[in-house]
Parts: structure tokens; sequence; C-alpha cells
């Protein structure tokens, strides 16, 4: 039977499935991202809500580096990493689902409770018991982060708690949607596994422009795939921000 | 040889050119035309000069965003349809839209936007109970044509408009036409694909832009054909399929795709097997799933909807990322173990686990046939349950069902009478129940580290209550079986 305090038995879980060798017909198709829009945004800037819960990507300098960035084209803290398949109810159990994210001070709720879900096994607590904010603002995870429910609450509780971006090996449809129609974090890809190679508490920059996750405490640097398709929308502020923009709704 | 004219016919029907051969045998210092060489496999057709088939999914989108041609991986504007909220993300979805488009906007259409209060509704829990207060006041403010309203939390039955499970409320309702695009706030709105339509979840933030425009951005999925042929089975069901697939691709081996179901087996199920099917794309990361619409449809719609639709079906010469055939005579009864709904592994190798409870209940098994079936395995077996079996109907029909529709051949008892036969405890009131745990005093929510079966759709560590509950998912047969033994159990043994 299945143990939950040993993290390594959790990933061991997940299958990564090839398809079958038995498939009658196979038609490949490598859909190229095509985009029917062209970015109108040619510098990054992420433009301000000014209702409280519209975050801008929280910068956090480390001590150890001298110069910190200001630019809105980094971001950087310590990481905290998670494994595969990190559903929405882990993020945030569904108990706090009563919470509604565009009340302030439920939105603020929210991020007190960010991550609680995560099995024991994690031996850190990502939101320490009555703080509302995370001492972490980038998560490192692995495949499938975000997968299971559509709750938005998911990606504003990590907002919430002061995370600014997340890179991951893959992320669930819906979760990274969500990051993006919200703004509340960045949604960025790894080209490797990055959960296996940092650790929680590890001090990172990710430099959006150069598509570079650095992590200084082990002194590796790891590509970044481009954002492709949401990037427009993404430097917009959001879907509504994007819509605006693109002259689908009156600004 | 006509060079120029051959050389402008081949230009026009595609990229390759050819160098035209001087009948002279003398080079040309001329050059006329230059050819490429390949360096991908590309076929004409995808550059969009040559028309393509296309999927019935992408030819829904297509039409939702008035084009004749489309491909995976563009993004489009859709029309939206219908679109859908409940009562943990309406408040939140009423937010964005207020903030967006002002206090005093009002929605796309009234007509089709569908309020369905159904996840937190039986508790005492403040916020919960403000939330239902607050999409009651949007909805009276909107003149929301259809709000499923409950005030009367006591008695379910006191209240005429309240259904229940948004999902099997959307489809019992007639809101499921093929053909269209549905959204929801929810992830299990892909059930409606059973209808022959796009249907997907959304969140708060894309619903509340839905609420003023009744349009949405979104990318055209490639599509995963899933072929499915052969007698079903008397002891297998839609759930043990879906299980079977998602097992074979993993938890998001259908990310960003659509997962189409075709096939002769396909063919024989119902309506409610096939919302079982739809309803589980989203736990392989499927952006929708979809079952071509057929007379069981039309047939399933008659009195349900006046409102005209226009089935689409997938082209013959339509391309797929993959094509899986499955001979469903050859599988066999599944669960899902613990803490993954791609753990899929065999109910008669799991027989050992002992259970502590189980659960039949919500959008993926509280439906009318799912019952029908528990029932029919216990009145096979004559034994009563060994654990707390817990009965929560999807929908105030379902849970109406469970009281007048005679099981086939049992002599014209009703689910209920099998069930309180067998010792199960009696339904509860209609809603999503304990499949997510929800508020604490959530009726059957797993408060300590128990072992439960249920034929839920989701077994993540925390998913019902308590996070070192261990959750099984299985299909009403398999669920009943095991209620009857205390452990997981194939339900062969109770079925000949």
């Amino acid at each position: 039977m299945a143990s939950l305090t040993n993290p390594t038995t959790l990933s061991t879980l997940t299958h990564h499935h090839h398809q079958p060798s038995s498939i009658s017909t196979f038609t490949l198709f490598n859909s190229p991202k095509h985009p029917s829009f062209t970015p109108l945004i040619t510098h990054s800037t992420i433009t301000t809500n000014p209702t409280v819960f519209r975050r801008t990507p929280t910068i956090t300098s480390a001590t150890t580096n001298p110069s910190p960035s200001t630019s809105t084209a980094s971001f950087h803290g310590t990481c905290y990493v998670v494994r595969d398949n990190i559903d929405t109810d882990q993020i945030i159990p569904a108990e706090y689902l009563t919470l509604v994210p565009s009340k302030p001070d439920e939105y603020k709720k929210l991020g007190s409770y960010a991550l609680i879900g995560l099995p024991s096994s994690y031996e850190q607590r990502f939101v320490e018991p009555g703080e509302n904010n995370s001492k972490y603002s980038i998560i490192i995870a692995g495949d499938n982060f975000g997968c299971g429910s559509s709750r938005e609450h998911a990606p504003v509780a990590l907002g919430a708690a002061g995370v600014a971006a997340v890179v991951a090996e893959s992320y669930a449809r819906i979760f990274f949607r969500n990051s993006v129609a919200t703004g509340e974090v960045y949604p960025l890809e790894s080209e490797v596994r990055v959960c296996d190679e940092c650790r929680t508490g590890d001090v990172v920059t990710i430099e959006l422009e150069g598509s570079l996750l650095v992590n200084h405490t082990t002194g590796k640097q790891y590509r970044l795939k481009p954002i492709g398709d949401a990037g427009p929308v993404i430097e917009a502020g959001g879907i509504f921000a994007y819509a605006r923009k693109t002259g689908m709704i009156p600004g | 040889m006509a060079t120029s004219s051959f050389i402008s016919t081949r230009l026009s029907s595609g990229p390759s050119i050819h160098t035209p051969i001087s009948k002279k045998n003398k080079l040309s210092t001329k050059i006329m035309a230059v050819m490429t060489p390949q360096t991908s496999d590309r076929k004409p057709s995808t550059t969009g000069s040559v028309k393509t088939g296309m999927t019935m999914t992408e030819k829904i989108f297509a039409r939702a965003s008035e084009r004749t041609q489309l491909s995976p991986g563009e993004n489009v504007w859709v029309n939206v349809d219908v679109f859908m909220t409940h009562d943990i993300c309406g408040p939140g979805v009423i937010g964005v839209f207020k903030r967006e488009f002002g206090d005093d906007a009002k929605v796309w259409d009234r007509e089709k936007v569908v309020i369905i209060p159904d996840h937190y509704i039986f508790t005492s829990d403040e916020r919960a109970n403000r939330n239902v207060d607050i999409i009651r006041d949007f909805s009276n403010e909107q003149n929301i044509k259809y709000f499923y309203d409950i005030t009367d939390r006591g008695d379910f039955k006191a209240n005429p408009d309240y259904k229940g499970v948004c999902h099997i409320a959307l489809a019992q309702e007639g809101h499921c036409r093929p053909g269209e695009i549905l959204v929801g706030t929810d992830s299990h709105t892909c059930t409606a694909g059973a209808f022959g339509q796009f249907a997907t979840g959304i969140g708060n933030t894309d619903a509340g832009f839905v609420l003023g425009t009744g349009k949405i951005l979104l990318k055209v999925p490639p599509t995963l054909r899933f072929v499915l042929d052969g007698e079903m089975p008397d002891y297998l069901l839609a759930k043990d399929l879906i299980l079977h697939i998602i097992g074979e691709i993993s938890v998001s081996g259908a990310t960003y795709k659509a997962m189409e179901f075709v096939g002769t087996t396909i063919e024989t199920l119902s309506m409610e097997e096939r919302m079982t099917l739809c309803n589980m794309v989203i736990e392989a990361g499927g952006k929708n799933g979809i079952v071509p619409a057929d007379a069981t449809t039309f047939k399933y719609l008659e009195d349900k909807t006046s409102v005209s639709y226009e089935p689409v079906y997938s082209d013959a010469q339509a391309g797929y990322v993959a094509e899986y055939r499955i001979d469903v005579t050859k599988l066999e009864p599944l669960v899902a173990k613990p803490h993954s709904p791609d753990n899929r592994g065999l109910a008669r190798e799991c027989k050992d686990i002992k259970l502590d409870r189980v659960y039949i209940g919500s959008c993926t098994g509280g439906k009318t046939e799912d019952f029908l079936a528990a029932a029919k395995l216990l009145l096979a077996s004559g034994d009563k349950v060994k654990v707390p079996t817990y009965i929560v109907p999807a929908t105030q029909k379902v849970w109406m069902d469970l009281y007048t529709l005679p099981v086939p051949g049992s002599g014209g008892k009703t689910c209920w009478q099998i069930f309180e036969q067998a010792g199960c405890n009696s339904p509860n009131s209609p809603s999503c129940g304990a499949c997510m745990g929800g508020p604490l005093d959530t009726y059957a929510r797993m408060n300590e580290p128990q072992v439960c079966l249920s034929t839920t759709n989701r077994n993540f560590p925390g998913r019902m209550g308590h996070k070192e509950g261990q959750i099984y998912l299985a299909s009403p047969y398999t669920a009943a079986a095991s209620a009857l033994t205390g452990f997981v159990t194939d339900p062969r043994d109770f079925l000949h």
C-alpha cells in the first residue's frame, strides 16, 4: 500500500507512460505554435491594476546579491521545491474554497493556506502557521503542476502568498491558463527536471529575457522554454488587459 | 514544353517548384525557378494551402469562431453557447465581472448563463451559505433565467428549483446540445462532451470575461482518438473504460488535447455512461472529451430542449495526434489506487485491500444508472454490506429515481429498497457531497485516515478530507461488490 511518509514513493507512483506500440493508425502531428496574433507589447512590463488583489511580481533581493535587480524582467528569491502531479487540492484544499478571491481580505486568507494540502512528507511548510505570506517567492516543480480541479483559487493562493513565478517541467492546462488570465504567478517551463537539482531554500534568479533560471546556491543555470502564445497575454497584464489592447473589449 | 505555364501551375498549388529541363540540353543562364531541398516531413496539407479534413472538435471551434477552416494550435475567439457556474466559484466570477465591466454591467445573455448551487450546500459553514446568497442576489439582479436556487437547507425537497450536481443538472435540464460550446467554472464541465459538443472547465477570470462578452480565447486542441470496439461485458461499466484509458496514457497524457471516443462499444452506451466517460478526461489532463451525437443522443434530448442544434462529425480524413484501439471484451474491472487516477490496478488483484467505507455518488458515479448498477449487483448477492456504504444521489431527479424506478429483474423493487435491505446508509441530500471533502461537516467527509472505495473522480492526497486518507476509484459495480465483502472486490464475484 502506498505510504505518504516517503516522497520518493509518491513520485514513483506517477507513471510516465509511452504510447502503446499496438496503435493501428498513427498520425504524428507536431503542432507548431501558430500565433494568429502578433504581440503588441514590445517591452517587458506588467501593468498594475489599482484594486488590491492584482499583483505585480514581487522582487525579493537576496543578501548574497550585491546588485539586486529592480527590473520586472527578473524574479529573485528563495525557492520551494515540489514533485510531480501537484494537484490543485494540494495547492488549496477544497475546504478553503468558501473564500472568494475577489474579496481583498479573503484573498489574503487564501495566501495563508497556500500548499497546505501537501502531505507531511514535505518537511518545510510553505507558509508558516499564522502567516499570510511565504518566505519562498519561487516554486520549482516537476510534471503536470496544478493538475486536477479548475479552481482559480490555486494560482490566486500562491500569488497571495507572495509567489512571483513557478518553474515547472510541465503544467496542467487549466492551472496554466488561470495563472496567465489572473497574472498572479508567472508560469515558466524548464527544459530539464530542475526539481531534481534544486532544493527548498536555494536562492534563485529567473531572467525572463534570457529565459534562464540561475541557482545561486548550487551555481547551476538552466534554460527555460519561451513563454509562447501566453506571452502577449501575460505582458498585457492578464486576459482583460489583453482583450482591451487588442480591441476585443472597449478600453 | 510550355515551361512558364508549368511553373505557374506548380507555384499556385504548393511550395515546391521545379527547375524546368531545357529541351536543347543547354544550361540556361537565366534562373527560372529554384527547388528547395526538403528539410522536414511536412505534407502540403499542413501549409494551409490544401483544405484538410477536421475533427469534430476542430469543426465546433471553426463554427464558433466563424471560420471555415482552422488547425490545432491556433488561438481563436469563440462564441460561447452556455456558461455555467456554481456556488464556490460564482462569487469570485461575479467579483471579476463587476470589477472589469462595472457595477451596473449586464451579462451578455441572461438565457445562456446557468447558475447551479451544488458544492457546499448542506453545511452550517457561514461563508458557504453566504456564497449561495451572493449568487442568488446576482441572479435576481441580472434576471438570470436558469438559477436553480435552494433556500431551505434543512429539506432539499422543499426547494422546487434546486437540482444538485451541476454537470448532471445541465444534462437533465437540456442545456447540453451537439455542436455547441459550453464552458463552466468546474473541471468536470468536460462531462457534457458526451453530447457531441465542446465543453471544458475554466477559472473565475476567464469566466468573468465570458459573462461580459459571451466570448473566450481558446487554442484549438489536437485530438486523440479512442476507438472502443466489442460487446460490453456485463461486469464492466464506462468507469472501467475511462480508468483503463487514464491508466494507459497517464494523468498528463491528454494535456491540451481533445479525447474523441468512437467505436461500436461507444455506440451502445447510454447518455449517462457516455457522461461518465467524458467526465474523467480531465483526469488525463484532457481539454475536452467528445462522443459523436447519434440516435441515443437525440432521443435523450427530445423531451429536454426545444433549442435547435446542429451536430458535427469528424471528417474521414481528419488528422489525429494518435489513435488508440481498445477491444473492450478483453478488459477487466479496474480500480485507481491511491494517490492518482492513473494508478491503475485490476480489482481482482486488490482483493486484500481492506476498506473502511464505500461511497457511491458524484457527477462521475452518482447518476441514476450508477445506482441501478449498484442495486443490480446487491440484488444478485442478496447479502448485506460489511462497511458503511454512503449513497449520495447527484440531483433531485436521481434521488426521486432511487425511490420510484423499478430495478430490472427485481420484481418491482426500487433502488432504495435494495439498498435498505443490504444495509446501506439512507440516500443523502443531492449535491457534490464528499467527493472533494468540503467543509468539515459535509456528509460522508473522510475526517480520519481511512480507506475508502468510491465512484468519484479523484484520489489525490486529501481529496475527500483527511490527508492520509486512501481512496480507490472504481465503478458502481465494483463499489457494490466491495461493500459486500469489506475488501476491494471484482464484481464478477457476484455477477455472472
